[in-house]
């Protein structure tokens, strides 16, 4: 028989939400980059939708208004995309954010190196470790992402609407917002696993005799 | 039956730590055999290599040669599960700084090695409810360390060390964080553990109160064993120091 040490998902999860709820206010801060940086996506995205969805409904006044705005517009109705520059930033915001996770979560390993200790001292393996961490990030993708997502989507909304009228809400294309919203909150909860993954490795590989150094 | 086992077995344990340009040898071949029941000092002035000794019997550090058994188990052949499962389930850790888990409350801190042994939670809230009235912490079950004093904390690590029912305790500088009287009031807590569960604690330290209750007192000196000396031949050295203290 293996004699093998448990620790049970139900209470995994436990710990990570109570490791959140303690240090929310750092949890926010490290939540905070991610939230700014899929809202800035899902702003972008949720942008070329509408506009896309303006140009659709073939208005006369809202096609002025658009080329009015400075988007070319073809007769035929081609897709409007965002330029490579627009990309570019977008993808150099999402690097930052990941850096910025892989800051937060390095200094938040670091500060728990004599908790990480004493757990392995109690008996957790490797994989214990990383598992908390990796679920602790996982709520804060999910969280940072969904408000993201969501935030970045209704500024875009408002923005159109104040451009161009009330009148092109009836031309927003819902569906689209929705694919938006969720590839938004998939990105993010992505790069927040990313960002976890270095820290929790090296929390993992800690050894237990560092729970017993004095100084810290 | 069990006066004669023998929990701990160290031969001839030697530990060089490499440092780039030098190697210190910090331990310089240990024998020590500790027998089960036993409440044990190990006393030593700093960089003497106490806390290395310390950290290789409780399986915190692997040694350059020699070997460690902990119940007849030579501690280098374990893979880390079983290592894992003997930090959770045959030895109990006490530290200096109490490291308790600062996001859980004291039930809590005490329930979790029981977690990582597999007991179920009413069992594990049972057990741990018992063990913070044997502590003398009856009704703090919701506190948080930070709303303890460190003597209170350090009883929650008593009480987690004990938590699945290990057969050592390792004990590093238990009273080195507390006042006076609050860490008489550990060591008594601990020596009363000791006979009552019949568990082994073994303690590194600086504390003199120590020797009062200790069975046994091994000085360590620049990486070898000074000497050991049994419980009635320390009495008369430290006679005046007990009588000061009670």
């Amino acid at each position: 028989m293996r004699r093998l040490v448990a620790l049970p998902l139900k209470k995994s999860f436990q710990l990570a939400y109570q490791s959140i709820r303690v240090r929310f206010f750092r949890s926010l801060v490290t939540t905070m980059s991610l939230v700014l940086a899929v809202a800035f996506l899902s702003f972008t995205q949720a942008g070329n939708d509408i506009t896309q969805g303006l140009v659709n409904s073939g208005e006369p006044a809202l096609l002025s208004a658009l080329t009015h705005a400075g988007y070319d517009i073809h007769p035929e109705g081609g897709a409007v995309t965002g330029s490579a520059k627009q990309r570019w930033i977008v993808f150099l915001s999402l690097l930052v954010c990941i850096v910025g996770i892989i800051n937060a979560q390095l200094m938040s390993v670091t500060e728990r190196f004599r908790e990480i200790g004493t757990l392995k001292c109690l008996g957790a393996l490797d994989r214990f470790i990383v598992r908390l961490f990796v679920i602790e990030a996982t709520i804060q993708g999910l969280a940072g992402a969904i408000s993201g997502a969501i935030i970045g989507t209704l500024v875009a909304i408002a923005a159109s609407c104040l451009r161009f009228g009330f009148s092109s809400a009836s031309f927003i294309p819902w569906a689209d917002l929705a694919t938006t919203i969720f590839m938004g909150v998939g990105i993010g909860t992505f790069l927040s696993l990313l960002g976890v993954l270095y820290p929790a490795i090296i929390a993992a590989r800690m050894q237990p005799v560092e729970a017993m150094r004095v100084e810290q | 039956m069990t006066d004669t086992k023998q929990i701990v077995r160290v031969t001839g344990v030697t530990k060089d730590f490499d440092l780039g340009k030098i190697v210190v040898k910090v331990l310089k071949g240990i024998d020590l055999e500790i027998e089960s029941g036993k409440y044990i000092s190990i006393m030593g002035p700093s960089g003497s290599g106490k806390s290395t000794l310390f950290n290789m019997i409780g399986g915190l550090d692997k040694p350059t040669a020699g070997k460690v058994f902990i119940d007849e188990v030579d501690i280098a052949q374990l893979d880390a599960y079983e290592l894992a499962w003997l930090r959770c389930r045959k030895i109990g850790y006490i530290f200096q700084t109490f490291n308790l888990i600062p996001v859980m409350t004291a039930l809590e801190n005490i329930t979790i090695p029981m977690t990582f042994a597999g007991v179920s939670n009413d069992d594990a809230l049972q057990r741990g409810m018992d063990l913070l009235d044997q502590v003398g912490l009856t009704g703090r079950h919701g506190h948080r360390p930070s709303e303890l004093s460190g003597g209170q904390q350090q009883r929650v690590a008593v009480a987690r060390a004990l938590a699945n029912s290990p057969s050592i305790v390792l004990a590093d500088e238990p009273t080195g964080n507390l006042d006076l009287t609050t860490g008489g009031d550990i060591i008594k807590l601990l020596k009363e553990l000791s006979l009552e569960r019949g568990v082994t604690v073994i303690s590194a330290t600086h504390d003199y109160k120590m020797l009062n209750v200790s069975d046994q007192v091994v000085w360590i000196r620049d990486g070898r064993i000074d000497k050991i000396q049994e419980r009635d031949e320390l009495d008369i050295k430290t006679g005046g120091l007990e009588n000061a203290h009670m």
